[in-house]
């Protein structure tokens, strides 16, 4: 076929598209055009619900605060710092890609709703439930919305040493032959493949054994019988990054695919390098507990113990079984700002099949200050 | 533009034998000389002609009358290597071999020495090697006795010789048991050489904390923390308390600051607390009851 026939081909199909779809519009088009409005008629409960998700998630904070039902109990001011974080965290650059609404309880004038809201950020999705209470007024039902108030931090004056590491490398100038800063010595200390039904799993640890701090990475080869190489996956953000003098953190390997069968060896490779680093914010993790299955997991708090707000967390938790032996490695990062001495609850979930062959868990944190420390 | 000169001067060599025998210029010469030093050339003919050294990194170009003494200057070869010699007249062209050895003198050292910074107490943790080149850069390939000294901040200094095989000699050092810079010095025939290997405390040794009421927490404090030689462990290191209550856990990771490492911790009757750092362990206690 030449290529005048593919382009009155092309451009026919492009204009009945165009005209397509300006007779017979999506109605999410029409909303984002600031068109005719998507939402439903607040008949029920669950269409209530469902209208402020969909104005959440086009962040049309005027229209979702004016729907209401306890608007003059809080500002709107509040109502999106509530959804968007009070300081800068992972929400402040979060967006709602969803939501469903589950009823748990309804009467005739009120119900209870669960809205899970799935969240898109930049290290991945994460999941928020709110139980919505809805009422219904003047034949309409309306949303009450269970507003999380901003944390206070009573005035109080923290005393804290800042402890900093810098480094200076050496300069181009240098004699060949001349030293440069010795990087940080680190170690493997604990390896263990696991076999899962997405590929295999290399589940450690690492120790930084120097005096300085070091910037971690681990990177492994799985090689066949024969030695030869089968596939390299590192660590990636499944590790703590930064590692002060003595410290260890768990890492995770994904070999997406593979088989643990046809591993005949495992070579792993830590990398360090030396990296300017402070010694605070120290994070103390509190009411550590494992929650057996159903639905197992570990739950705890994280305390901010220094004084300056921590604008996102990440928890790293290590699995063992009764003898000490690793079993798994998982994490999760609070979208919420850390303040200080405020305890910000954290869910980590354990895949059901190995929940039974945990017995003890050590939990880390990595922390992050915007423009700063940590 | 090197290149070019160099291919006439090929071409030079090559057509040498029958210039050579059309007007027999000729010159005589040391088969050997030191980089840096004067020689002479005795040339014989007459008329004008032109010298050229070409060397593994130097060539030269001087202009001459046959049947002089040709002085070369002292600084002027420098670059150890064999050389080829060619005299070119206006018909003819005389080659001829030069070898210019590296001087005897050593008068620089490249001294590697590794790692800058290890803990105490390591037997041969310290590797040094050293490579010794004369004044014009040349590695100089004929044994040399080389002398190693490392000098800590406090106790004995270790002393080390070693002869050079083909420029290159080697050794190893332990660390001390005391942290502090050392001095690590390289030195052959006057010359010498300085790097500082920093030697740092080891692992924590006989980890200990203390627990006391602080309100309605626990404040649990370490003794000032050493390594088995009783040196300072660093501020910065981190010292992990963990508490375990009923099914319960807390768990921190507290660095070091001046010396000790202090957290407050929820207070529960009969609680157990232990300290860690690294994979050192260290005491327990229990908590009220």
């Amino acid at each position: 076929m030449s290529g005048k026939i593919w382009a009155v081909i092309i451009t026919l199909a492009t204009v009945v598209l165009v005209v397509g779809g300006t007779l017979w519009p999506v109605e999410s088009a029409v909303s984002l055009a600031g068109g005719r409005s998507l939402l439903r008629t607040s008949s029920t409960p669950q269409a209530a619900v469902e209208n402020l998700g969909d104005l959440i998630r086009l962040r049309h904070w005027g229209a979702a605060y004016s729907s209401l039902g306890n608007k003059a109990e809080f500002t709107q001011s509040d109502f999106v710092r509530d959804l968007t974080g009070y300081y800068e965290s992972l929400r402040t650059s979060a967006t709602l890609s969803s939501f469903d609404v589950r009823p748990l309880h309804a009467t005739a004038d009120e119900a209870t709703i669960r809205m899970r809201l799935h969240w898109s950020t930049v290290v991945g999705p994460f999941v928020k439930s709110r139980d919505l209470k809805v009422v219904k007024s003047g034949g309409r039902w309306k949303v009450d919305w269970p507003l999380v108030k901003k944390p206070v931090v009573p005035p109080q004056v923290i005393p804290v040493n800042y402890l900093r590491w810098d480094v200076i490398y050496r300069g181009p100038g240098d004699d060949w032959g001349a030293q440069n800063v010795e990087s940080p010595h680190v170690r493997v200390v604990d390896m263990h493949p696991v076999q899962r039904a997405e590929g295999v799993v290399v589940l450690g640890e690492l120790l930084n054994e120097d005096v300085v701090p070091a910037h971690v990475s681990v990177t492994a080869t799985l090689q066949n019988k024969n030695g030869e190489a089968i596939a390299t996956e590192d660590s990636f953000d499944k590790i703590c990054p930064t590692l002060l003098p003595k410290q260890v953190t768990p890492f995770l390997i994904n070999f997406p695919g593979a088989t643990l069968s046809d591993v005949g060896s495992i070579h792993l490779n830590p990398i360090a390098s030396l990296v300017s680093a402070s010694a605070d914010p120290v994070i103390q993790i509190d009411n550590q507990k494992l929650n057996p299955p159903p639905d197992a997991s570990v739950t705890g708090q994280l305390v901010n113990e220094s004084g300056e707000v921590v604008n996102i967390a990440h928890v790293l938790t290590t699995f063992y079984n009764k003898t000490g032996q690793l079993v798994w490695v998982a994490d999760e990062y609070i979208d919420r700002a850390l303040l200080p001495q405020t305890p910000v609850p954290f869910q980590i979930h354990i895949p059901e099949d190995l929940a039974r062959q945990i017995s003890s868990e050590r939990t880390v944190t990595a922390t992050y200050v915007v423009g700063g420390r940590a | 533009m090197r290149l070019g000169l160099l291919l006439i001067l090929g071409g030079l060599v090559a057509a040498t034998p029958q210039l050579t025998l059309a007007q027999s210029p000729s010159i005589r010469m040391p088969q050997s000389v030191e980089a840096g030093a004067a020689f002479s050339i005795q040339s014989t003919g007459s008329g004008k002609a032109v010298l050229y050294f070409v060397g593994p990194g130097q060539m030269i170009r001087r202009d001459v009358n046959l049947g002089e003494t040709i002085d070369i200057a002292a600084g002027v070869l420098t670059a150890a290597g064999n050389y080829i010699v060619v005299l070119a007249g206006k018909s003819s062209a005389e080659q001829g071999q030069l070898f210019v050895a590296p001087a005897n003198g050593p008068a620089h050292l490249s001294f590697l020495a590794r790692p800058s910074r290890l803990p105490v107490n390591l037997r041969n943790g310290i590797s040094g090697a050293v490579y010794v080149f004369d004044a014009y850069h040349n590695l100089i390939t004929k044994p040399k006795t080389v002398s190693f000294q490392l000098t800590p901040a406090s106790g004995a200094t270790q002393q080390r010789k070693a002869t050079t095989s083909n420029g290159a000699a080697w050794t190893q050092m332990d660390s001390t048991s005391r942290e502090g810079d050392d001095k690590f010095v390289a030195q052959v025939e006057g010359v010498s050489s300085k790097r500082i290997v920093q030697q740092v405390p080891g692992d924590p040794c006989g980890l200990q904390m203390s627990a006391k009421p602080a309100g309605d927490q626990i404040e649990v404090t370490t003794a000032p923390v050493r390594d088995c030689s009783g040196n300072a462990v660093p501020d910065g290191t981190i010292v992990t308390f963990t508490e375990d209550y009923n099914g319960v856990q807390s768990t921190v990771d507290v660095p070091l600051k001046r010396d000790i490492a202090t957290i407050k911790m929820p207070a529960h009757d009969g609680a157990r607390i232990s300290v860690a750092s690294g994979i050192v362990m260290g005491n327990e206690l229990h908590w009220g009851r």
